[in-house]
């Protein structure tokens, strides 16, 4: 859908944004993006939610300034502001003024430039590099002075002597090259401090010389447990910005799709968490069945991690004639393997030991730190899209929104497990009701998206996956976006973890569920 | 063994009790079936699904004959340059037609992500579903998809509906017999639906633009009435004369 | 039942024909030093195996099957490979006690293997404390892994050592309240004397029934802790420290702790063996004379070997069941329920021996 925005300025932003916090209880950032505007100079999209009223607000903050752009920060309104800004400071260099850790958080520490600006040439500036990258225990702070110079201010991550111990990017737990520094008094964490950025790819800045078709083939390699709806979330808003709308078919074949999807994420959930928790047994039994859906996806999409499906207008193969009875062979399958996990897995006294009132997050702390999906519904916080604001089939079908009070490792976790029932149930009421129509919108051989700013967003297998589109109306995107599900998670590692044990990270971080590709992009 | 919530003894006992359904669940999969696919001996029984995207490959007819004209349109379309077609224009028959030299893919750095052969106007290229690619060199991954001393096939059959290609003769047909008006003796564009047979031609054009349009109509006609029962597309190339050999 | 014995006195005898005394005695220790030393790494690799196998199956999958026929050769293949593998040394590890580490953990399983009674007469070290003396040496190895790492100055090694340094200390008290439980009804610590009971009387399991079978399962439990394995295997819990106290040893020096996991392994199970389940004392079932006699024909180490592999077995259904503990709740597990309740059925034990409720 479009994004209306409120233009506002710099000197004006912070008390507005306290207003809206306080006045207006807008108290979920949804999406912060940072934009070089050219000879405008630099801006940031705040899009803004309120949980209780559910009005949405966006402003946008410009700053003319190209040379030294400088932005109040709003990481004290919304806690996940913190990294979001720390990722425009990346990527934009736009120093955000009051904030406490202005790091980088993906490039080097000592990457020349700032590559999402429109002339930042990084080949030339950053040759390759041979050595260590350095990773200082110290960060830095800029305050804006009286006369509007910037004072710069060190801050301390690590004292001298704390014990830190890295836990990754080589770690068997953090399910993919991701880097914790963690510093620890006994077994006891005392401070996590995320290292982003190994598998960088900067899909964005690649987005920006791609055509609309090209930038499909890369959201399957965000979150590639959640393949086909980052495609479906990228799809729906080009579809939007371009007013196409998909045959009933498609939307089915998407919401079917999806679903099937988050029930391979949610079963690779469990396998992993189980194999975090030393239950390889389980592990391999969640492999077992994920292998079902696997073939099924195969055989329709010819892919299985990455899927390749979805189409801007459709998809981009009709169903395969077995799918539907492959579909369901598989649904009364997984309920029995359910049983069995949890009868070897969920009910063992060990697991929930280790589980149960481990990494409490408040319902408060969920929403100001940007969890969404079922981290955010195991503290009580509803926020599945498909409830809210359902999409393509998902308002003809009935489904439990699963939400837990306790917001602990285990309603985390059987979020998760009770969310497979959920789109089981989901894909039983649709598989018989495939309508007919065809599986692809006629599209013009060169896809421009009228000029203008877009955002749309589906639930994802770990929560909302949005995209963030400005349009020139080129033949290629402005400015993409993508509202990453893992980034808010990984940033609440810190909060989640401290006091707890480091048998306790383990477990945090499996039911977390963060995905590091979708981290980095 | 605890739970936080209960008392010591309903806890040990709950405790047992979990670990004890645990051990049930493990020991009845000790006597199932295995799943462990036996790879390299099961190569026979191992068909990929047709939809899976092994490698780019470009099919050849028996006659060592390609469908690619060298267009480039899949260079464009990929989003990693693991295509490069390389053409030459040669001058056949008085006309500058476009000749695939080269069509070089490159394997490692390909995504799979199927746009070359949507962009495809013609067929030509196609995943196969092979799937043991690995080499132990890299450049042995870039890979020149047609055969050496292939060339372009005759037009290819489109896979179209009776009224469909019906229409398309019907203007083909117009357009040949502008064309032979323009020019008087120059032979018409090429049927879509001429075969790779090229015998000698009998008709001026203007003839067989006529003809080819009554068929065209003729066709129309008896697939509305049929409604595709019977494919009277499938008769039309051969009643079409061809023309290459003047 | 054959009586091993014969064979080494025999040997003895024959050995003291031609040659003094010191001399017999050193060639014998050496014999046996050689014996010891292959029946270690023969048992170690078939648990190795067998442990593979077993998972497999535990998981639906087939295990190793490549190498040799079902995969019988994977083992020598993997040793082979540990042997070639080249031993790193670290410029910032203390290199002595590095070094040292896994000698200790190796000679500890290698001391205690010494203790099982594999056949009537076929003891090596047997004397009025084997129980006593069984349970000291096997706690030697919690030296090498706390050695092992100190020495290595990483970070998960430390953190490793110190895990299983609190873990092994305190089952150490399990076990050995369930090894008193054992003694209370046998009234000897002498191993051959415990099995020779078990061949007259009956196994302990059944003679002690109730208080004996609760002495079992503690035993199942703690013994599964000593050998850090899962759902004990915090030391090394590969999913929170890589690899625990052996993150820094490469090659043979790896291959040491590895060995030494598994003959721990068989060595626990032996020890369930020998004081639960009758050592090499076969099945008899009163009354059944018959039968009796069948069993007795089946060679002692036959029976011994069947019966410590049936309860590796056990221990490996128990590792592939279970997820990890926390340090937290081991600590827990083992102070406030396994000890008390070890405690109170020593107690019953203790009742039991004294009204002469037992069989």
């Amino acid at each position: 859908m479009d994004l209306s925005y409120t233009n506002i300025a710099p000197p004006r932003l912070r008390e507005e944004m306290l207003r809206l916090r306080q006045e207006e209880q807008m108290d979920f950032l949804v999406h912060l993006t940072g934009l070089d505007l050219g000879e405008e100079g630099f801006g940031v999209v705040y899009q803004l939610e309120s949980t209780q009223t559910g009005k949405q607000t966006n402003l946008r903050c410009i700053t003319p300034e190209r040379e030294n752009p400088t932005l109040p920060t709003v990481s004290d309104i919304w806690e996940i502001a913190n990294i979001y800004e720390r990722e425009a400071y990346d990527f934009l260099g736009i120093i955000f003024t009051g904030h406490p850790d202005m790091r980088r958080i993906y490039l080097r520490e000592d990457w020349v430039g700032y590559p999402l600006r429109k002339d930042d040439k990084p080949e030339e500036q950053n040759p390759l590099r041979m050595d260590n990258e350095p990773l200082s225990d110290t960060t830095v702070q800029y305050d804006l002075a009286e006369d509007g110079t910037l004072i710069k201010r060190e801050n301390v991550v690590f004292e001298p002597d704390d014990y830190v111990v890295n836990i990754g990017p080589q770690h068997p737990s953090t399910h993919g090259v991701l880097h914790f520094r963690v510093a620890i008094e006994g077994e006891t964490i005392r401070r996590v401090d995320p290292v982003l950025g190994y598998i960088h790819r900067g899909i964005e800045k690649m987005n920006e010389s791609m055509t609309y078709p090209q930038m499909l083939a890369l959201t399957d390699r965000m979150d590639y447990l959640g393949a086909m709806q980052n495609r479906h979330a990228l799809c729906k808003v080009i579809e939007e910005a371009m007013g196409v709308e998909v045959s009933d078919r498609v939307k089915v074949i998407r919401t079917i799709m999806d679903e099937l999807q988050r029930i391979d994420s949610h079963i690779l959930f469990f396998s992993c968490l189980a194999q975090d928790l030393g239950a390889t047994t389980a592990f391999i039994y969640g492999f077992r069945d994920r292998e079902i859906i696997l073939d099924i996806l195969e055989e329709t999409c010819g892919g299985r991690l990455i899927l390749n499906y979805n189409t801007i207008g459709g998809v981009m193969h009709d169903l395969h004639p077995n799918f539907v009875t492959r579909v369901k062979e598989f649904i009364p399958v997984m309920r029995k393997s359910l049983k069995e996990y949890h009868d070897l897995f969920t009910g063992n006294v060990i697991a929930r030991n280790r589980m149960e009132g481990v990494g409490i997050l408040t319902k408060e702390q969920v929403i100001t730190l940007g969890c969404t999906g079922g981290t955010g519904r195991a503290s009580g916080w509803h926020n599945d899209l498909r409830k809210l604001r359902p999409y393509d089939a998902y308002d003809r079908v009935e489904f439990n929104e699963i939400t837990f009070e306790t917001g602990d490792s285990f309603s985390r976790y059987m979020v998760r497990m009770e969310e497979i029932e959920q789109s089981l149930r989901i894909i039983e009421q649709l598989i018989d009701q495939i309508p007919e129509g065809p599986f692809q919108e006629k599209m013009k051989p060169i896809i421009k998206v009228p000029e203008g700013v877009y955002y749309s967003a589906v639930e994802g297998s770990r929560g909302q996956f949005g995209v963030y589109l400005e349009s020139r109306g080129d033949k290629s995107p402005y400015r993409v976006h993508y509202r990453s599900t893992g980034l808010p998670l990984v940033y609440a590692m810190n909060t989640v973890c401290k006091g707890n044990l480091i048998a306790d990270l383990v477990t945090i971080g499996g039911t977390l569920d963060y995905i590091v590709p979708d981290i980095d992009r | 063994m605890y739970y936080k919530d209960k008392s010591y003894i309903a806890g040990l006992a709950d405790g047992i009790k979990s670990v004890a359904i645990g051990l049930k669940t493990t020991m009845r999969e000790l006597f199932v079936k295995k799943i462990t696919q036996q790879y390299p001996e099961n190569r026979k029984e191992l068909v990929m699904f047709d939809r899976f995207r092994g490698c780019l490959t470009m099919p050849h007819n028996e006659k060592n004959e390609h469908k690619c004209v060298g267009c480039g349109l899949c260079q464009n379309a990929c989003p990693n340059d693991s295509i490069t077609v390389t053409s030459e224009m040669v001058e056949e028959d008085g006309k500058k037609k476009k000749v695939l030299v080269r069509h070089e893919y490159n394997l490692g750095s390909c995504m799979f992500c199927n746009l070359c052969v949507l962009a495809c106007p013609h067929n030509a290229i196609t995943f196969d579903q092979s799937f043991e690619n690995a080499v132990f060199d890299r450049s042995k991954l870039i890979l020149q998809l047609n055969n050496p001393g292939s060339k372009v096939a005759e037009k290819p059959k489109p896979q179209l509906t009776p009224e469909m290609q019906a229409k398309i003769a019907a203007a083909k047909a117009a357009k040949a017999a502008k064309a032979a008006k323009e020019t008087g003796t120059e032979g018409a564009e090429k049927s879509d639906d001429t075969p790779a047979t090229k015998p000698a031609r009998q008709y001026s054009p203007e003839m067989l633009a006529k003809i080819e349009a009554a068929k065209a109509r003729k066709a129309a006609k008896e697939a509305a009435a049929k409604a595709a029962t019977e494919q009277p597309a499938t008769e039309q190339p051969k009643d079409v004369k061809p023309e290459e050999t003047k | 039942m054959f009586n091993f014995s014969i064979v080494t006195d025999w040997l003895h005898t024959l050995l003291l024909s031609f040659l003094p005394e010191w001399a017999t005695v050193l060639t014998e220790s050496v014999l046996v030093a050689v014996v010891i030393i292959s029946l270690a790494a023969i048992f170690a690799m078939v648990l190795i195996y067998m442990e593979r196998k077993v998972c497999a199956f535990f998981q639906c999958r087939l295990g190793p099957n490549r190498v040799g026929k079902w995969g019988l050769l994977q083992l020598f293949a993997d040793v082979f490979k540990m042997l070639q593998k080249e031993i790193i040394k670290m410029r910032q590890t203390d290199r002595f006690l590095h070094d040292l580490a896994p000698f200790f953990v190796i000679t500890a399983s290698m001391i205690t293997i010494a203790c099982l009674p594999w056949n009537r007469g076929a003891q090596i070290l047997d004397f009025n404390i084997g129980v006593f003396f069984f349970l000291a040496v096997s706690s030697v190895s919690v030296v090498g892994i706390l050695l092992a790492g100190w020495g290595s100055n990483s970070k998960y090694p430390l953190i490793g050592a110190m895990r299983s340094g609190a873990q092994i200390i305190s089952y150490e008290i399990s076990i050995g309240l369930t090894m008193l439980t054992v003694i209370c009804l046998t009234g000897t610590m002498q191993i051959s004397e415990i099995v020779e009971q078990q061949y007259v009387e009956g196994w302990n399991i059944f003679r002690g029934h109730l208080p004996m079978l609760v002495a079992f399962l503690i035993y199942m439990i703690a013994g599964n802790a000593e050998c850090n394995r899962g759902p004990f295997d915090l030391p090394e819990s590969e999913s929170e420290l890589t690899a625990g106290y052996h993150t820094e040893y490469s090659g043979m020096h790896f291959g040491y702790f590895y060995l030494a996991e598994y003959m721990n392994l068989f060595i626990s199970a032996g020890l369930a063996t020998t004081v639960f389940l009758g050592g090499w004392a076969p099945l008899h079932i009163v009354g059944l004379d018959g039968f009796n006699q069948v069993m007795d024909y089946i060679p002692g180490a036959v029976w011994f070997v069947g019966k410590a592999l049936f309860v590796v077995f056990l221990f490996m259904w128990e590792r592939w069941t279970l997820p990890r503990l926390r340090i937290d709740h081991i600590l827990t597990l083992e102070w406030k329920y396994l000890m008390p309740i070890s405690m109170l059925n020593l107690v019953v034990m203790a009742l039991v021996v004294a009204f002469g409720l037992h069989f």
